[in-house]
């Protein structure tokens, strides 16, 4: 079995974020990359498989040279070979144009499965897993929480508000993953595992090697774009309540009810 | 011509979701700025007359899809038939929820005609003729504002639940409904297994208007049955931190923050969980927070309307006492 898992570098999410000098991209000076988180339990999904049912895993990533050391901790997890497409001219690009690109990055891969996390967690656009599938006429099955690969089927579960749905795919198809560290707790790099991630084939492409010109994608082939950001309103400074115990819960009581009504 | 704007409805288990009515809402305030009309797109089984109510939210038309195999969302049988509407009433703006299923949807609809699309918006408006979105990023550490290049049609937007106005229903109006004659394909690829539903109807966090929130501090999962008797009696749901997560403490569906849910309900109540970076960029955008906890110093106070520094488990049973004497009195 073949699965590919589509894997973004994004900032550490104890980034307090700035705004760059344009006002429209984030400062990323004194940035500490991560893998996704989203994408971590994708890998850590993929290795399970790997494990249990033997697969070949390849790490698939659009980004500049800096991702590297990204599909690298994948390798070291236990991934096998990694392919990071890396052009400027996919600066700009909107959510469509990375799921063109991966998508015929795509081509060129073996896969029965394809794994991505269910957002990045810098842009959280939601879409490119779910565009990457449209691309490529498979079944997407969303938000997962468990997976299992049996007769040429994938099962997997999903919270949806208010339920929990079980969901059968034919594969091939793509798995966006979901849930909280605590499902997937995504196992660490061992000291062996990043000595042979140094050998581990890793190529590296540009749009050209993919069929694609610059117009199909990046700024100019972008549908939308970010004109500008701003941070969020500073809340106001609140009050501290005081007294005993049994005055402070009625006078919080008081607030919610008859200044926020809100309750 | 692109016209109009176009609202794609959540159906579920006989009745339209709340999220309907808000994007419905949206698209009356958006298709007046533009001065052209609001139609809807209600997809599912057992919507009949329920979908001329959509009128009651400003809603001229509805297309009707209303099939046995609509009954649950599943991309190859929704796509196809959204996608053959959208593309004969060709409007310049579709928005849908930013649910779990409404985003799946939106991304598929986007990449099948070919358009930019803003997820998870919190604000819309229209400047010369044309959508802006904005929208949270990184879980709402910064908010960014989208356009849509010159003369893309049509511009989606997913709306988030919970934010976007609803217009208070008037009944007097309803919507025309047309039974829209469009195949629905059958649908090989994926299968739902089954469905089970929360017990005791529990909201869901990004639904709910209430939160009650624990963490670390609740010292067990036990303790946890403290704040499920202040939710009941608030309407509220409860939610948790990642340690409370990790802990096995709570199931993971409850995390909040920039690895778990992104939540905007009208209160939030955080009690004995600190406030790191993460779990402030999931709530933040609460219109009210109160924080429960023992350390003066804790961050979450900086982010809170509404501070109580003290031990959690001498407070929370005086705040329960106080809310069921309000409740019996009002
Ligand atoms: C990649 C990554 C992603 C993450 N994503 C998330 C996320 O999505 N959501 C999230 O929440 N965290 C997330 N975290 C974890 C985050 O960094 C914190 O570790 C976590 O939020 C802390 O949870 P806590 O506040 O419950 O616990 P703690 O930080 O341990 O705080 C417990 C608090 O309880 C108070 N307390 C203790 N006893 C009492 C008492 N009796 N009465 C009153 N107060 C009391 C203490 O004073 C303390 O402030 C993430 C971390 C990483 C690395
Ligand atoms: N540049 C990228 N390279 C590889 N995978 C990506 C990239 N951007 C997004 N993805 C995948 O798509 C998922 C959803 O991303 P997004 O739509 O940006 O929230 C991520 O979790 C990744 O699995």
């Amino acid at each position: 079995m073949n699965i590919v898992v589509l894997l973004k570098q994004v900032p550490d999410t104890e980034t307090k974020i700035r705004i760059g000098g344009d006002g429209k991209s984030i400062d990323t000076s004194d940035i500490r990359w991560i893998i996704n988180p989203y994408d971590e339990y994708a890998v850590e999904a993929a290795l399970r498989l790997k494990d249990s049912l033997g697969a070949k895993v390849t790490i698939l990533s659009m980004g500049s040279e800096r991702a590297v050391e990204s599909i690298r901790t994948a390798l070291a997890m236990g991934a096998d070979q990694g392919v990071l497409v890396d052009d400027p001219a996919t600066a700009g690009s909107d959510a469509l144009g990375k799921a063109k690109v991966l998508a015929a990055a795509l081509r060129s891969l073996e896969f029965d499965l394809i794994f991505c996390g269910h957002r990045a967690v810098d842009d959280d656009e939601n879409q490119v897993g779910v565009m990457v599938a449209e691309l490529m006429g498979l079944p997407h099955l969303g938000l997962a929480v468990s997976v299992e690969v049996e007769d040429g089927k994938v099962k997997m579960a999903r919270p949806i508000e208010g339920a929990r749905v079980t969901l059968e795919g034919k594969m091939p198809a793509l798995v966006t993953f979901g849930g909280a560290h605590a499902i997937w707790n995504p196992r660490y790099a061992s000291l062996p595992g990043i000595m042979k991630a140094k050998k581990k084939p890793l190529e590296t492409k540009n749009l050209g090697d993919l069929g694609l010109s610059a117009a199909d994608v990046g700024s100019q082939g972008a549908k939308v774009k970010v004109t500008s950001l701003e941070l969020p309103a500073e809340r106001q400074p609140g009050r501290k309540l005081e007294g005993e115990t049994a005055d402070k819960a009625k006078e919080l009581v008081r607030l919610l009810h008859e200044e926020a009504k809100v309750i | 011509m692109a016209q109009g704007v176009c609202v794609i409805t959540e159906f579920r288990e006989g009745a339209f979701r709340r999220v309907s009515f808000e994007i419905a809402s949206e698209g009356r305030r958006l298709a007046d700025e533009l001065g052209e009309p609001l139609c809807a797109i209600a997809l599912g089984e057992g919507i009949g007359d329920l979908a001329a109510d959509l009128g009651n939210y400003g809603v001229e038309k509805v297309y009707v899809v209303d099939k046995p195999n609509l009954k649950h969302y599943l991309a190859e049988t929704y796509v196809p038939v959204a996608a053959a509407l959208l593309i004969t009433l060709e409007p310049k703006v579709i928005l849908t929820p930013a649910s779990v299923d409404g985003k799946d949807l939106s991304a598929r609809l986007a990449a099948r005609l070919g358009a930019g699309l803003a997820t998870d918006c919190t604000e819309l408006k229209v400047e010369g003729g044309s959508l802006k979105a904005k929208r949270p990023m990184y879980a709402g550490k910064v908010f960014a504002w989208y356009e849509w290049s010159q003369g893309s049609w049509p511009q989606i937007a997913s709306c988030r639940p919970n934010v976007m106005t609803c217009l208070a229903p008037d009944t007097s109006k309803k919507a025309e409904a047309e039974k829209a004659e469009v195949e629905v394909p059958e649908g090989d690829q994926t299968r739902m297994i089954s469905m089970e539903k929360d017990t005791g109807g529990k909201l869901d966090l990004t639904e709910a208007e209430i939160i009650v929130s624990g963490g670390r501090g609740m010292k067990g999962p036990e303790n946890f049955a403290m704040l499920e008797e202040l939710a009941k009696l608030l309407g509220a749901a409860v939610g948790a931190s990642r340690s409370a997560v990790d802990s096995g403490w709570r199931p993971h569906a409850d995390q909040v923050g920039q690895t778990g849910k992104v939540v905007t309900p009208n209160l939030y109540i955080a009690c004995g969980i600190s406030g790191a970076i993460q779990h402030l960029a999931g709530m933040s955008s609460s219109k009210y927070i109160v924080a429960v906890n023992k350390d003066p110093e804790a961050p979450i106070f900086s982010k809170a309307d509404y501070g109580v520094v003290e031990d959690l488990f001498q407070f929370v049973p005086a705040l329960i006492e106080e809310v069921k004497t309000l409740k019996s009195t009002c």
